[in-house]
């Protein structure tokens, strides 16, 4: 790819100052998203995935705080935007759909009326037209008859149908990237489905880079281009979605993969990852995975550089497991 | 004749909105105001062998939790009834009905509400096997350690309270305060959901093991295809109140009879589905308080016909150990 990615985030570091001390929400996580592309980041609950998302947008609140990195939107770093930039930006440029469509509607305003709010906030257009766009973004996530429809308030709408409804918000202002987080957990499957499908649609037609939050690699392996899959806060691994699959080389990637039931593995044990994820107060020192890693010895209490052994592929791991994986 | 260890014949449940004072009244002057009846479960039977896995799917509002608490006890059937052992459950009392809702016990979904904030772990697991004189007061701490060790959980842990444990362990908990009672059948009503995948494994392979050890039966309810397809022997798809499909897992993965399972599979999210081009199914589930016509499922089915519309289509024997419920059947 010659093209410019859309988003670069650079040694992006974001910590929440407690009173039981500075926790490491994320620590040091890289990565891109070019044009067009949608990128999963996988992880289990804590893992710093959704922080992430907020941290790109400017949404950490206090205790939080980003304290070190880059976000490079086109260039531009949105670490250093002041909040007017920032206000610019969000939901016009960028746009974030969360995992809860009835806590990010307003219950009390027409989905028209909180669309049409949404285009005139960030241009200068007249109500008509703004009608006519949210008509056609409504149409465009495959809502059925969207004049009528548009009408009505977020209750009047089921579970997928609200969620639509985020997503054809959040594509009003034709953003250059969406950062959805968990947005199709809370649906059902035949749901899911459909929304996935808009997603993937929408990527392949406009050009928006994507960015899908979630903890369901099964998900993230029929959706997204590539993955980074976070643990503790740092991303251990990333690369093309094949090949990380395919090949996992980071042994809790492995451990992961191996714990998703599937076909063939009826009457077999899962494999399990032994333990529980550790406190971000608490971390081992060097690699976070060391205290339920198989392969954990003394080199990994020292701090695991980022090594890159095929181009795309980043790993924070001093034990790959290569032979096992091929 | 072997008895199963659950028969449910015919079973339904209704759950009736009555209406309100304001509502009569206003009817009285000459409103149309209806009590609202939703049919949550609608003529269900099917059978369980001892020691078999059966896994119960559907989407929210299938009615798989509802017939899941019927079986467990918790609510009773508006019609029908449940036979556990051969013994009908649904109209005892007395100690009969005590012993009848031990066998069975159910583990919930949510390991954060479903365990009493106030009480210590010992107690959670201990006090309902005092009370049911399964072992005496005098002998509860090493009863209670002793289903610790057997779910996973340290021992050293019981004197704990549940917000001192991980979502993980809080299930292991709840799986403890089941097995205490020494049931024979464990209803699980989506009892991984709200763990994450690593905890996801470690809670499935616990099942497993206990089922090997303690010879139990299991009625799984999910709407994980992946994880029912993994743990059950036999599936039971529900759409909108009504069984739709029952077949032994194997032959279900590899060979669908009704549209619903069909599209369902196809949905279901796989590692080694990559770059997929979705095609979705139409249309959304419909609300259990107006259900189409006919077959439930006619709105949303690419192989609707006229019939559909009108007929309930009954469930029947395709093949050996196989039912389905569509028209279809008839066609072929």
């Amino acid at each position: 790819m010659t093209e410019k990615p859309i988003l670069e985030v650079e040694n992006l570091e974001t910590h929440f100052f407690t009173k039981a001390g500075p926790a490491k929400a994320i620590d040091n996580v890289s990565f891109t998203v070019g044009k067009g592309e949608i990128m999963g980041l996988v992880g289990e609950s804590g893992s710093g995935k959704s922080v992430t998302g907020f941290s790109i947008l400017g949404l950490v609140d206090a205790p939080g705080e980003v304290v070190g990195g880059k976000v490079l939107f086109k260039g531009e770093n949105l670490i250093e935007a002041s909040d007017k930039r920032l206000q610019e930006l969000r939901g016009n440029k960028i746009s974030m759909i969360f995992q809860d469509p009835m806590m990010t509607l307003n219950p009390v305003l027409r989905v028209d009326t909180q669309m049409i709010e949404t285009i005139r906030a960030h241009e200068k257009v007249d109500k008509e037209t703004a009608r006519q766009r949210s008509r056609d973004a409504l149409a465009q996530v495959g809502i059925p008859a969207a004049e009528e429809r548009m009408r009505a308030y977020p209750h009047q709408f089921s579970g997928g149908m609200r969620q639509r409804v985020a997503i054809a918000i959040a594509l009003l202002n034709k953003p250059d990237l969406i950062i959805a987080d968990e947005p199709t957990t809370a649906l059902d499957v035949t749901i899911q489905g459909q929304i996935l499908y808009e997603a993937q649609k929408l990527c392949r037609e406009t050009g928006t880079a994507l960015i899908w939050i979630t903890h369901d690699l099964a998900v993230v392996a029929g959706l997204a281009d590539k993955i980074s899959v976070m643990y503790a806060g740092r991303i251990v691994e990333q690369g093309d979605i094949d090949d990380v699959l395919d090949h996992p080389v980071h042994p809790y990637t492995i451990g992961l993969l191996g714990s998703v039931p599937g076909h063939n593995t009826r009457g077999t044990r899962l494999h399990q990852i032994p333990g529980m994820t550790p406190s971000l107060f608490n971390l081992p020192k060097g690699c976070a995975f060391q205290t339920r890693c198989p392969f954990a010895d003394t080199t990994c209490t020292e701090d695991q550089a980022i090594t890159r052994p095929i181009p795309g592929r980043a790993i924070r791991c001093c034990h790959p497991q290569r032979e096992a994986a091929q | 004749m072997t008895t199963h260890m659950l028969d449910i014949k015919n079973i339904s449940k209704q759950f009736v909105k009555r209406l309100d004072v304001v509502a009569k009244l206003t009817n009285h002057l000459g409103a149309k105001n209806k009590e609202e009846v939703v049919h949550a479960v609608d003529d269900v039977s099917f059978s369980i062998a001892k020691g078999e896995v059966v896994g119960l799917v559907g989407e929210s509002g299938c009615g798989k939790s509802t017939l899941g608490r019927m079986v467990a006890g918790i609510l009773t059937p508006s019609d029908g009834e449940i036979l556990v052992k051969g013994r009908d459950v649904t109209n005892t009392d007395g100690k009969e009905a005590v012993d009848a809702a031990l066998q069975v016990q159910m583990i919930f979904q949510d390991p954060f509400a479903s365990l009493n904030p106030r009480m210590r772990v010992e107690d959670i697991i201990g006090e309902a096997p005092v009370v049911h004189g399964i072992i005496p007061a005098s002998q509860k701490a090493a009863y209670v350690e002793e289903v610790m060790a057997r779910v996973g959980l340290d021992p050293e842990f019981r004197r704990r309270y549940p917000h001192q444990f991980s979502g993980g362990q809080r299930q292991r908990i709840g799986i403890a305060r089941a097995l205490a009672v020494k049931p024979e059948f464990l209803v699980c009503d989506e009892s991984i959901a709200a763990l994450d995948v690593s905890i996801q494994a470690q809670v499935i392979n616990l099942f497993m093991d206990l089922r090997d050890d303690l010879d139990l039966t299991y009625l799984f309810i999910s709407h994980d295809l992946s994880v029912v397809e993994h743990i059950s022997d036999r599936v039971v798809i529900m759409y909108l109140g009504r069984i739709v499909e029952v077949s032994p897992t194997d032959e279900l993965f590899e060979k669908t009879n009704h549209p619903y399972t069909t599209a369902l599979l196809n949905e279901v999210p796989r590692i080694e589905n990559r770059g997929l081009d979705y095609q979705p199914i139409s249309g959304e589930i419909p609300s259990p308080l107006d259900p189409p016509s006919g077959c439930h499922f006619h709105p949303r089915c690419p192989h609707a016909m006229d019939r559909c519309r009108t007929e309930l289509p009954l469930l029947q024997e395709v093949s050996t150990g196989r039912f389905a419920a569509c028209h279809l059947m008839d066609e072929k």
